[in-house]
């Protein structure tokens, strides 16, 4: 059985409230990935996180993208560390909430909104 | 409220083939995805291989890839639906070359490879790995082309709404607001893929919880096949592998061949270090050398590709290799392990060959439609099924809507109501007992294990409710439990009522596979209770 574990800082919160982070300590076996850690907390913490993802592991899909310590990166293909890692919504998109951001293509938004 | 001569739900191939076809037929087109357009969903995640008779690696004729399709469906295809599907997939198949797909092509004429269960090289391809996202891309940009098709995601369809026994539109819930969203639409398809996420091994997207079946079922109509779900045999099992689908190994299959292994490092299927055997087939052979403690470390088989030389390897499949170093992993040197994974539904919703389900005004295209491809899916045929079925849903859809008058308004207005237990843990629990009970091999303790959990859980699905405003995401797992709750009810059910063994269906208790079984089973709510034809 896994003993290591990665501590996941995340930025909770929807526009209009006050963000904050939340500090979760996750189980994981070599090779996992941040959205795996993400999902171990939907499942045994909190299955309020907010998340965007839609393949799981392909890189398919490219819905994952958030910031992992200041960096843009996939989800899905960023591996934990057994260490404190920092996660946040995109900076440069509107946020929805936690680590959610439209990213649809204008066109394709419901309100159109630009 | 949103309104369309035709709402398309669901935005891989079929839905977006079914918007390009009705707008062309003159129709003002709707199409909703939960998630993004055209990046959810099964065909984003699609490798290789698109079966299609366009003869041009050697002579072939649709009618060879139907014979091979119903063979491969052991006895049980809808042979109307298996003849659409070969019949027009040329067509459609030189549609995408002209929208710029970009098919692999080898001497100036499309490459085909030769797929287990084909009589012949019939499989046209992307290289490398990449028909699933080139499909999907090239699709995405045919539609945003078209200024008939509107296009909205981050769209869940909670229900169809229903006048006087038709389908007159959807209601739909807006994932970042919550917002309430009914569609008045004078036709509907179903374009929603299947249901392999209800297993806890699959190769699917989140969006792959039998969203479509459930809605299908809900405004009344059939269900066919229910029991047949295709475990593709070679999933990636380990080391743990990140940026690739787990179905991968396929088109390396395909090129290179490739050895099954045991634990004993024998070859266990009779291939000769070809890929030779039926879906069907390879799994079952896979878990016996399991059940007989002959598996690999993880509880799979071993696949090698070290009698290929690095040159052979990067040939075959240039930046992949590179991709694989990154995970670890040099395939000169050893082996990887392999194990069934859930892969596809040959089951669905029932339609006629015009698309058209026992519902008035309601389509079904795609995974989404049943029978087809009978108890086993010969390979390749997934993404042709996607693209015939699409435009035939997408063209009659629009001629229906022609006649039609636009549905006058609904509203639909729910509560929001407490969740107090975590519909993500039941979902994963949900996902771990089909996987063991409701997986390639049945048996009857284990299916009636597996219905009374589900069951069980019907009263925490039973409403649903409205969300919160804002993005609930514990509502859209208790709206996607309450869907996936139901669809897996139906596969057991039927599962369940089928005594015999035959294709995707194995009855550890019923081996033989029977000639008075040699029919579909059809599935109907009756209230609020599931009903299997036999």
């Amino acid at each position: 059985m896994s003993t290591l574990k990665a501590n996941l800082r995340v930025r909770r919160g929807a526009p209009g409230e006050t963000g904050r982070f939340a500090s979760y300590e996750v189980p994981f076996e070599p090779g996992q990935t941040v959205l795996d850690g993400l999902r171990w907390i939907r499942v045994h913490v909190d299955p309020s996180l907010a998340i965007r993802f839609s393949c799981i592991n392909a890189n398919a899909c490219k819905e994952c993208m958030i910031r992992v310590d200041g960096k843009t990166v996939y989800a899905c293909t960023t591996r934990l560390a057994q260490a404190e890692m920092t996660l946040e919504p995109l900076p440069n998109k509107r946020l929805i909430r936690d680590l959610v951001t439209e990213i649809a293509p204008p066109d394709e938004r419901l309100e159109r909104d630009g | 409220m949103l309104q369309a001569d035709v709402l398309v739900i669901g935005s891989g191939a079929a839905g977006m083939y079914a918007a390009i076809a009705a707008a062309r037929a003159g129709a003002k087109v709707l199409l909703v995805d939960r998630s993004l357009i055209g990046r959810g969903g099964a065909t984003v995640m699609a490798q290789m291989t698109v079966a299609v008779a366009v003869g041009e690696e050697e002579p072939d004729h649709w009618e060879h890839h139907l014979a091979d399709t119903l063979k491969a469906g052991r006895g049980l295809c809808d042979q109307e639906l298996s003849q659409l599907l070969c019949e027009q997939g040329p067509a459609c198949i030189r549609e995408m070359d002209e929208w710029g797909i970009g098919w692999a092509r080898r001497d100036g004429h499309l490459a085909q490879v030769h797929a287990p269960g084909h009589d012949r090289k019939r499989c046209v391809y992307v290289d490398f790995l990449n028909t699933g996202p080139a499909v999907s891309k090239t699709l995405r940009a045919r539609v945003q082309r078209i200024p008939e098709v509107h296009r909205v995601g981050d769209l869940i369809v909670t229900e169809l709404a229903m006048r006087d026994g038709a389908c007159i539109g959807a209601h739909a819930v807006h994932v970042s607001t919550g917002a309430s969203v009914p569609i008045a639409a004078k036709a509907t398809v179903v374009a929603t893929g299947g249901l392999t996420r209800l297993y806890a091994r699959n190769s699917a997207s989140v969006n792959m919880g039998g969203d479509g079946y459930a809605l299908a079922l809900r405004a009344g109509a059939e269900l066919v096949d229910m029991e047949f779900v295709q475990f593709f045999p070679i999933g990636h099992l380990a080391p743990r592998l990140v940026g690739m689908d787990p179905i991968m190994w396929d088109p390396f299959r395909y090129k290179l061949g490739g050895r099954l292994l045991n634990s004993e490092m024998k070859e266990f299927l009779p291939e000769g270090g070809r890929y030779l055997s039926a879906r069907d087939l390879a799994t079952y052979a896979i878990l016996e050398e399991v059940g007989a403690g002959r598996g690999s470390p993880h509880g799979g088989a071993w696949l090698s590709f070290q009698h290929c030389s690095e040159a052979a390897l990067r040939d075959a499949f240039g930046p992949v290799i590179d991709r694989l170093a990154a995970n670890g992993i040099d395939l000169t040197r050893e082996p990887v392990e392999v194990a069934p994974i859930a892969h596809y539904h040959m089951g669905g919703v029932r339609v006629d060959t015009g698309m058209r389900t026992s519902v008035p005004h309601l389509f079904a295209a795609g995974e989404a439609v049943g029978g087809a491809n009978g108890a086993n899916r010969l390979s390749g045929n997934a993404i042709t099924e996607a693209f015939t079925f699409g435009r035939r849903a997408g063209e009659r859809a629009a001629a229906l809507a022609a006649r039609t008058a636009v549905p006058g308004k609904h509203i639909h207005t729910d509560i929001q109501r407490e969740i107090d237990f975590n519909p993500a843990a039941e979902i994963a629990s949900l996902q771990a007992l089909m996987k063991t009970y409701v997986g390639p091999l049945r048996t009857r303790a284990g299916l009636e294990k597996a219905l009374a959990h589900i069951d069980a859980l019907a009263p925490h699905c039973a409403e649903l409710g409205a969300p919160r405003p804002g993005l609930d995401a514990e509502w859209i797992d208790l709206h996607d439990l309450r869907n996936m709750r139901l669809v897996a009810e139906c596969v057991a059910r039927a599962a369940l009522a089928r005594e015999e063994s035959r294709g995707a269906h194995q009855r550890a208790d019923f081996p033989e596979t029977g000639d008075a079984w040699q029919k579909h089973q059809t599935i109907r709510l009756a209230g609020e209770r599931v009903h299997v034809e036999s």
